[in-house]
């Protein structure tokens, strides 16, 4: 993973929401006394829902306050784990997971999708600045590749035909219907399941 | 094939929802005071003498694990970890127990916490899984509201308080040291080992990971009883176990089976056979992604167990299975997996660091046909240079699908690798030699 | 005790001891670059692997504790062949650009690859390049050199304690940083380069300047501050190329405060180098011949009660020591003092002016109380220590005023006298905590006794101990903690003069009463110069030397052989290194020779005469009598005196690294960057 680019462009401030405020005293209270460092991960994700996908450095100090950890610690949770955006995406952000399981069943189709409707390059805002795509690893849904994740929700069974279309909402500024593009809800074998007949019927 | 009577979750293609109501009515959370009052030894006992080996990837006896934890409550309290870090690449079955079967692995968490005397427990999920995770909190919360969990959990006097927390993007945090420290708010970096997280984990206190599917079975193990299971699949390989089929087959598929059976079975039964017929199979991944692939050959009588896979050079693993067909470029989907662990390294570590973006690079190469013939040995020298060396088994995890290919397909790289090394007349070079400048001169 | 085997020989090892230390016991040497002794263990170079019998993988030694009944080898081949590997994955992202490297000569990667290198890159691939990081004025950065080892990230956290320091990103794109490239603001930082074991923090001010085999090195003690380190001075030719901690467990560790290090610079800058003499407000260079006949003759016609004389922050305790005598001898007159305040202190009991608990006391102290001092300037090594007892046995803090960051958490106790007050009437909020604790320790600053109380407290609170049993004969807690290196030699040589319930001849000078005086060394008198004739003996021309009538040149700390006494008593000899510059002489041989101006007449026919006559009377001076120092309770503000930390004597003041420094600090605080 290459290091995380940082935007040039940082807001002067952040602050949370009041909501968010809220939210955060109880994420808090989810661990012991004296243990609130605990906290810095679920409190970066809340950042970057607030602060439209992305986390700018302001909200780092500003964590770092919270939780009174030191800026540096802040910064490197920030840059280690793969999920926090260092700099702006889209409103829509995909990840097309390109790990073997699903390159075997045609990511690679699904990335050159991304790459003509959305940007040559990864991590870039599409000309409407809705949506930019990035590749990832593994997501954790390999029997139901290929597949990728658009915000938090997971786009199973794909074809690139299937990613233009979901492609096209996007660019309408609609949601596409997340799941299964091949009709199922779970990752039972398609047409050839020999096993909880009964449950399936009752 | 296993009958469906003995499969543990009944509800692993939600066909009747993962509410609490359903899964009561499927039968969990039945008779918990009669198996609490059992006690805590019994328990452990009985996880013991059933063989349940960790689904995590490992495969360390469960009930062993547990009776590490110190048997009284000292001056620190004691957790027990929930490890939903799913990101092995190839499986995908803890996701399923996760939103379909949530209250087995709730009721598993009530019992291990009181086998491990933990008061406090935390689901680590991997942060892609937002879902999973809402699906997840729903439960706890139903679980909370009836009672079964909470202050006088199940009204057996027992506390029980379970949190998620989710992960941001990482496979290391998988590890259990480094899951730790990412509970704590630190990078995930795997902490040097002894101290083990039994004695020293979680904020300096006795702790216990498990991996979700080894705690979801377990409330199953104590009703049906340790004989049951013990009785599925072959001496210490016992039970049931969810296998993730994906790849070139016809029908992609998580499917709960009995441990020990065929692999060939797996893919042609549930999974619909491979993608071009049998005959067109190339290899299969037994275990997700750290583990060696097998050729066809052996494909074709394998069974699925940790000690034959193991005989085999191989290993359960995950049971990720991901099978590989003769359309594909065997080393490109290496390099691939390669690339993973070069993407995924935590960075701590000179062999695996260093080692596993070598490894990527060179094998990418190899996949162009532009290595020399030197270099697929030298590449397997790399990969011995790792394992073993590092402080967690990340470096094994790396090393071995690489050995596995060089293992069953040398021949193949060798034959697309095959003219001799071009720096034949620079062999002297001292190594104290700026790199940058010779691959200039032989450019 | 544990039985284990290193390499087939047996042996007997403490508990809690790691297989690395075991085998160091044992005489094998293990490979390293991760492990240092004074940071945590972090086992990630995977360097120091070696064979324990029933263990299929190598072990990282620095990792393991050893456990009874080891069978440890070093010297296998497997051991070899684990090292190699390693080794190789080192260098495979390595630029090996040793030739133009500063650590080249003294890098640990460079030497180990002699053992275990492969005589033949077989990396093919492009080699890492990672941007250069800013980190301030001393410390350079070349980050594609990196192994990733993490000692100057621990070292920031856990020895300096300041965490700004981090390794940001993950896998082989994982970089050392400061947080968004600031310089890092502690006073210990420089410390990193000497830990980094290759060439990715190198000396900013060092940078291209020698190679290390071309230095004469030489071993001495610094004087920027009153602990007393153990340094190395590295020269060519003359000139002073950089200053390097020395291992002393017993004071610095093997630390240095940048300023320590960093000063050096500064004795190139504003030397004197002739002396001069003031004709009609103009300084004129003059032979020392000169120079000597224009002073005598002044001093001839000077009665000797109007002649004072004052000795300076960094002088040494032989230049003292002929300074007393000169005027004893010489010019017969008692007016020689060595404070440049009204510090009240009672210098016939050496435990009123000395550092009782000893700095290595420090590391077993589990309470400590500081009363008008800010130990991380005064005394940034001392800081260390207490900041090391903070974090190994959680000792407790106080501090009377705040005083901002000290790199470890403490208390407030309001700064007044009334406060200190209660805790010798046994009626304090910590009297509890000071009663429980086993080793405590009180450390007053030199701006505490300025104080009126400051005798009353002082003894008070030793009553107080002694009541508690806190005295005894294990442990003494009464500490002071002197600023300048100067300051316990000159009490030792009894350089304190008249009335001791004021700084008499402090006060004459600054009332314009005496017509001739004697700056050696001293820089910070606040006088308003009238019609005194001033003379200035010293290294730099700084402020004393400006306002003087006729200026001597001296030398520099590095440029004799003498004796400093550090805050906790300890005499210790700092080595000459260079040579004073141009026509500049030893300071005592200037009253040697002044004195046959005058009197005809030599101090001391040689130098060793005078050092054995000094070394003489200090060890026949004993504890006399209490001085009678007023005693009287007064309610008064304890102030912590601000300390201008890179800024504080003429070789600091003379450093340009030490000016660039300060402005950095300066500008932060102004900003309100803070990180
Ligand atoms: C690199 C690495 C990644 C791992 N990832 C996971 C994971 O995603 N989920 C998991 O349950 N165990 C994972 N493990 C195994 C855990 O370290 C640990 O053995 C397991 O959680 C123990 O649970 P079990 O005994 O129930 O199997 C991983 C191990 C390594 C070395
Ligand atoms: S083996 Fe790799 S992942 Fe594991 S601790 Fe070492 S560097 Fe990190
Ligand atoms: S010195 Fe032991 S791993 Fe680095």
């Amino acid at each position: 993973m290459s290091l995380k680019k940082i935007s040039k462009n940082q807001p002067k401030d952040f602050k949370f929401s009041k909501v968010n405020l809220e939210l955060v005293n109880k994420i808090i209270q989810n661990y012991p006394k004296g243990k609130e460092k605990s906290a810095v991960m679920p409190l970066l994700y809340l950042v970057q829902k607030q602060h439209e996908n992305w986390i700018p450095l302001e909200a780092m100090k500003y964590v770092g306050k919270l939780l009174s950890i030191p800026y540096m610690k802040v910064y490197e949770v920030a840059t280690f784990y793969s999920m926090y955006n260092l700099s702006p995406v889209g409103k829509y952000h995909i990840q097309v997971c390109t790990t073997t399981p699903c390159m075997i069943r045609g990511a690679y189709d699904l990335v050159d999708v991304c790459k003509k409707k959305i940007n040559e390059n990864q991590n870039h805002l599409s000309k409407n600045n809705i949506c930019s795509w990035t590749e990832v690893e593994c997501l954790g849904a390999c029997v139901n590749s290929p597949m990728m994740q658009i915000n938090e929700d997971y786009y199973e069974d794909l074809n690139a035909k299937d990613v233009e279309k979901i492609i096209d909402k996007i660019m309408n500024n609609e949601t596409p219907v997340p799941g299964s593009y091949k009709g199922r809800t779970n990752s039972e074998p398609i047409n050839n399941r020999k096993t909880l007949i009964d449950n399936k019927n009752a | 094939m296993l009958k469906d009577e003995d499969r543990i979750f009944k509800n692993l293609y939600s066909d009747t929802g993962a509410d609490i109501d359903s899964s009561i009515k499927n039968g969990d959370w039945q008779d918990v005071k009669g198996i609490f009052s059992k006690g805590r030894e019994w328990i452990i006992e009985e996880v013991k003498s059933s063989e349940l080996r960790g689904r995590g990837g490992a495969g360390f006896p469960t009930g062993l694990k547990w009776s590490f934890a110190p048997k009284e409550v000292g001056s620190r309290p004691h957790y027990l970890i929930i490890n939903a870090d799913e990101s092995e690449p190839g499986t995908c079955k803890d996701r399923d127990i996760l939103r379909f079967e949530p209250q087995k692995l709730i009721e598993g968490c009530f019992y291990a916490s009181y086998a491990v005397n933990a008061n406090k427990c935390y689901i680590y999920i991997r942060g892609e899984y937002v879902n999973e995770g809402k699906v997840l909190q729903k439960a706890i919360n139903e679980a909370y509201n009836k009672k079964l969990i909470g202050k006088n959990a199940s009204d057996t006097g027992w506390d029980l308080d379970i949190y998620i927390h989710y992960g941001a993007g990482a496979y290391i945090c998988g590890e259990e040291t480094a899951l730790l420290e990412s509970l704590e708010g630190n990078k995930g970096l795997p902490r040097l080992k002894p101290p083990f997280p039994a004695l020293v984990g979680l904020y300096g206190c006795p702790t216990i990971v498990n991996n979700v599917e080894t705690i979801a079975v377990i409330p199953t193990i104590l009703r049906k009883g340790a004989k049951w299971f013990s009785s599925i699949g072959k001496p210490k390989n016992t039970g049931t176990k969810i296998f993730c089929i994906s790849g070139n087959v016809n029908n992609p598929c998580n499917v709960e089976e009995e441990m020990g059976i065929p692999l060939k079975d797996l893919i042609e039964k549930h999974a619909g056979g491979v993608v071009g017929g049998w005959e067109n199979l190339k290899a299969v991944i037994p275990g997700g992604s750290s583990m060696p692939l097998l050729p066809k050959k052996i494909c074709e009588t394998i069974t699925m167990d940790f000690d034959s896979l193991i005989e085999n050079k191989s290993g359960l693993g995950t049971a990720g299975i991901v099978v590989i067909n003769k359309d594909q470029d065997i080393i490109k989907c290496m390099a691939r997996i390669a690339r993973f662990y070069k993407h995924e390294s935590c960075g701590q570590c000179t062999p695996c660091r260093e080692g596993s973006g070598w490894m990527w690079r060179m094998l990418e190469r190899m996949a162009k046909g532009e290595a020399s013939k030197d270099e697929v040995d030298m590449l397997l020298d790399v990969t011995k240079q790792i394992e073993g060396h590092t402080i967690c088994a990340f470096g094994e995890g790396s090393a071995w699908p690489v050995q596995g290919l060089l293992r069953h397909f040398k021949k193949e790289i060798e034959k697309r690798n095959n003219f001799s090394p071009v720096v034949d007349t620079n062999k002297n070079i001292p190594y104290l030699v700026d790199q940058h400048l010779l691959e200039k001169d032989n450019a | 005790m544990l039985k284990v085997k290193v390499n087939d020989i047996d042996l007997e090892v403490d508990e809690g001891l790691t297989v690395l230390q075991a085998c160091e016991q044992a005489g094998a040497e293990i490979p390293r670059f991760c492990y240092h002794e004074k940071l945590s263990i972090a086992g990630n170079c995977r360097m120091c692997l070696v064979e324990i019998e029933k263990s299929p993988k190598p072990v990282a030694s620095c990792a393991m504790p050893v456990t009874n009944g080891m069978n440890i080898k070093t010297n296998t081949e497997f051991v070899e062949k684990a090292r190699k590997g390693v080794m190789e994955f080192l260098l495979a992202n390595h630029p090996l650009d040793c030739p133009v490297c500063d650590q080249g000569g003294e890098c640990d990667l460079q030497d180990q690859s002699m053992f275990y290198g492969v005589d033949k890159s077989r990396y093919k691939e492009n080699k890492r390049s990672v941007p250069e990081k800013y980190m301030g004025p001393l410390i350079k950065t070349q980050m594609t050199r990196c192994i990733h080892c993490t000692r100057c990230i621990r070292f920031a956290t856990e020895v300096a304690g300041v965490p700004e320091l981090g390794a940001i990103g993950r896998g082989e794109d994982m970089q050392i940083s400061t947080y968004l490239e600031k310089s890092m603001e502690s006073e210990l930082s420089a410390n990193v380069i000497d830990l980094c074991p290759v060439g990715a923090l190198t000396s900013k001010p060092y940078v291209f300047e020698a190679r290390p085999w071309e230095l004469k090195k030489t071993e001495s003690i610094d004087v920027m501050d009153a602990v007393g380190s153990n340094i190395r001075i590295d020269t060519y030719g003359w000139e002073v190329k950089r200053v390097l901690p020395r291992v002393n467990e017993d004071i610095n560790g093997e630390w240095i405060s940048d300023k320590t290090r960093y000063s050096c610079d500064g004795l190139k800058n504003q030397r004197l180098d002739t002396p001069y003499i003031k004709e009609d407000n103009k300084f004129k260079k003059s032979s020392w011949d000169e120079a000597y006949n224009k002073i005598a003759e002044k001093i001839k016609n000077t009665s000797s009660d109007k002649i004072a004389g004052f000795i300076g922050d960094l002088t040494n305790m032989e230049t003292s020591y002929i300074a007393k005598e000169f005027f004893n001898q010489t010019i017969k007159s008692n007016n020689l003092e060595s404070r440049d305040d009204n510090y009240l202190v009672d210098i016939n009991n050496r435990e009123n002016y000395i550092f009782n608990s000893r700095l290595n006391g420090i590391d077993e102290s589990d309470l400590i109380v500081l009363i008008g001092t800010n130990p991380r300037y005064e005394a940034t090594i001392l800081n260390s220590r207490i900041r090391n007892a903070f974090l190994k046995n959680k000792c407790e803090i106080y501090s009377f005023g705040n005083l901002g960051d000290l790199t470890y958490d403490y208390e407030i106790i309001e700064n007044n006298t009334s406060k200190l007050k209660e805790i010798l009437d046994g009626a304090s909020s910590i009297t509890k905590k000071i009663e429980n604790s086993k080793k405590p320790i009180f450390i007053f600053g030199q701006s505490f006794f300025k104080l009126r109380s400051s005798n009353f407290l002082l003894e008070g609170l030793k009553k107080y101990l002694l009541s508690q049993n806190k005295i005894n004969e294990n442990w003494n807690p009464i500490n002071i903690l002197s600023i300048h290196a100067s300051t316990v030699g000159s009490y030792d040589l009894n350089i304190v003069s008249g009335d001791i319930n004021s700084n008499e001849v402090l006060t004459k000078t600054l009332n314009n009463e005496f017509e001739v005086i004697f700056l050696i060394g001293k820089d910070n008198l606040k006088l308003k110069k009238k019609n005194e004739f001033i003379i200035y003996i010293g290294s730099h021309g700084d402020k004393g030397a400006e306002f003087s009538d006729v200026i001597l040149p001296g030398a520099a700390y590095t440029e004799q052989d003498a004796h400093y006494t550090n805050l906790e008593g300890q005499i210790q000899k700092a080595y000459q290194a260079t040579y004073p510059p141009g026509d500049a002489k030893e300071d005592w041989e200037i009253f040697n020779n002044l004195s046959t101006y005058i009197k005809r007449k030599k101090i001391f026919n040689t130098k060793d005469n005078m050092v054995s006559d000094m070394l003489d009377f200090i060890k026949k001076k004993k504890d006399n009598k209490s001085l009678d120092i007023h005693k009287s309770f007064h309610n008064e503000k304890i102030i912590t005196d601000d300390l201008d930390y890179y800024y504080s004597n003429v070789v600091s003041r003379a450093s340009k690294t030490m000016m660039e420094c300060r402005s950095l600090r300066n500008n932060l605080k102004k900003t309100g960057t803070e990180g």
